[in-house]
């Protein structure tokens, strides 16, 4: 596989030595001198330097082969929006990569259609969420596109819902309980369920609705 | 009518006085807060410190109501970036950017965006001075 990596920071560089040593193709562009010197130290050829925004540093790149793949993983998110629009849509490359640095920048990422993303800081809050269950609700998927999100709840004593039926449930308006795991038995819940302290919760619903769902069901 | 000016640099805050001076309800957002001093004294408009990705400054600044925005910081990439929000997200009637790199500027033209490049427009003057001094020597 060729790949075209935008970006020679700890990220690029650790993603072409790894390529590399998987047998893959790689092309790495560093725009600043003192990185692009080490680097070029470690990969040689591999490693170019450039302004990856700018076309012409792409296509000396070998942008118009065009790669498998290119990964966009510099220090600025909008530098790194730019290089995913370039690559897809002038040269045609079909799969991008794209890492996220400020995860307040994610609504531009989504609204431009720029997936997969990756951010180190919602990855770790992915795992702090999981970590720390007085949180409450733990998301298990995000589903971007659809603007969906499937969530873990597990209902403690003395939470809203328990003892209540599915139907007496003011869940947030397009939010579903999906399934029910009592026991290590998991069952899709119908309106006459009637959830008990210890069930997990599983729960479809909206991005932003977590406070309300987690009002229904667990506590004020 | 309103307009949001996003960066407030010598094109950025020109801009801005010479749309207030036609009476426009003009609001200026630079992450800089010494910008502000670009704008003269004479400035009675709105003027927000914060970075122009930031869509809650955008709703400040009243994106959600503006005829246009005008899009100059001192970066190619972050223009194109608040450009295309501001039209897709914010659906602004006119939206306008300048961004210097004439190859970038080119490409985003070919999608839809309006684009001011002052590097294209330098050399075309450039080039057509020259060739003038061909045609008629002095």
């Amino acid at each position: 596989m060729y790949v075209l990596i935008a970006g020679g920071g700890k990220v690029g560089a650790n993603l072409t030595r790894s390529l590399l040593r998987a047998g893959h193709e790689v092309t790495l562009v560093e725009q600043k001198a003192y990185r692009f010197d080490k680097l070029e130290a470690e990969f040689e050829h591999q490693v170019i330097r450039g302004d990856a925004t700018e076309l012409f540093v792409l296509e000396r790149a070998g942008i118009k082969r065009p790669p498998d793949l290119l990964v966009a993983a510099t220090g600025d998110d909008e530098d790194n929006i730019v290089i995913c629009q370039l690559a897809r849509e002038r040269y045609g490359v079909g799969n991008v990569i794209a890492r996220i640095n400020d995860p307040r920048n994610q609504p531009y990422f989504d609204l431009l259609g720029i997936s997969p993303t990756v951010s180190a800081t919602g990855a770790i809050m992915g795992l702090i969420e999981h970590e720390v269950p007085e949180h409450g609700l733990i998301q298990l998927l995000e589903l971007r596109k659809e603007n969906l999100e499937i969530v873990e709840v597990t209902v403690d004593k003395g939470a809203n819902c328990q003892g209540k039926r599915v139907r007496a449930l003011r869940l947030p308006e397009g939010a579903r309980l999906i399934s029910v795991v009592r026991d290590g038995k998991a069952e899709i819940p119908d309106d006459e369920t009637q959830l008990e302290a210890g069930d997990q919760v599983l729960a479809i619903l909206e991005p932003g609705k977590e406070d309300e769902l987690r009002r229904v069901l667990l506590h004020d | 009518m309103k307009a949001i000016v996003i960066g407030c640099g010598r094109v950025g805050s020109a801009v801005a006085q010479q749309l207030q001076a036609s009476n426009w309800d003009v609001t200026v957002c630079d992450e800089n807060e010494d910008a502000l001093g670009r704008l003269g004294e004479q400035w009675t408009g709105g003027f927000l410190v914060g970075h122009g990705m930031d869509f809650q400054l955008l709703r400040e600044a009243g994106i959600e109501e503006a005829d246009a925005v005008v899009v100059t910081t001192d970066g190619d990439n972050t223009n194109l970036v608040i450009a295309q929000a501001a039209q897709k997200q914010f659906e602004v009637p006119t939206v306008i950017v300048r961004v210097l790199d004439p190859a970038r500027a080119q490409f985003y033209a070919t999608r839809g965006l309006r684009i001011v490049c002052p590097t294209s427009a330098a050399i075309e003057t450039l080039v057509s001075a020259v060739r003038k001094a061909e045609e008629a020597p002095v």
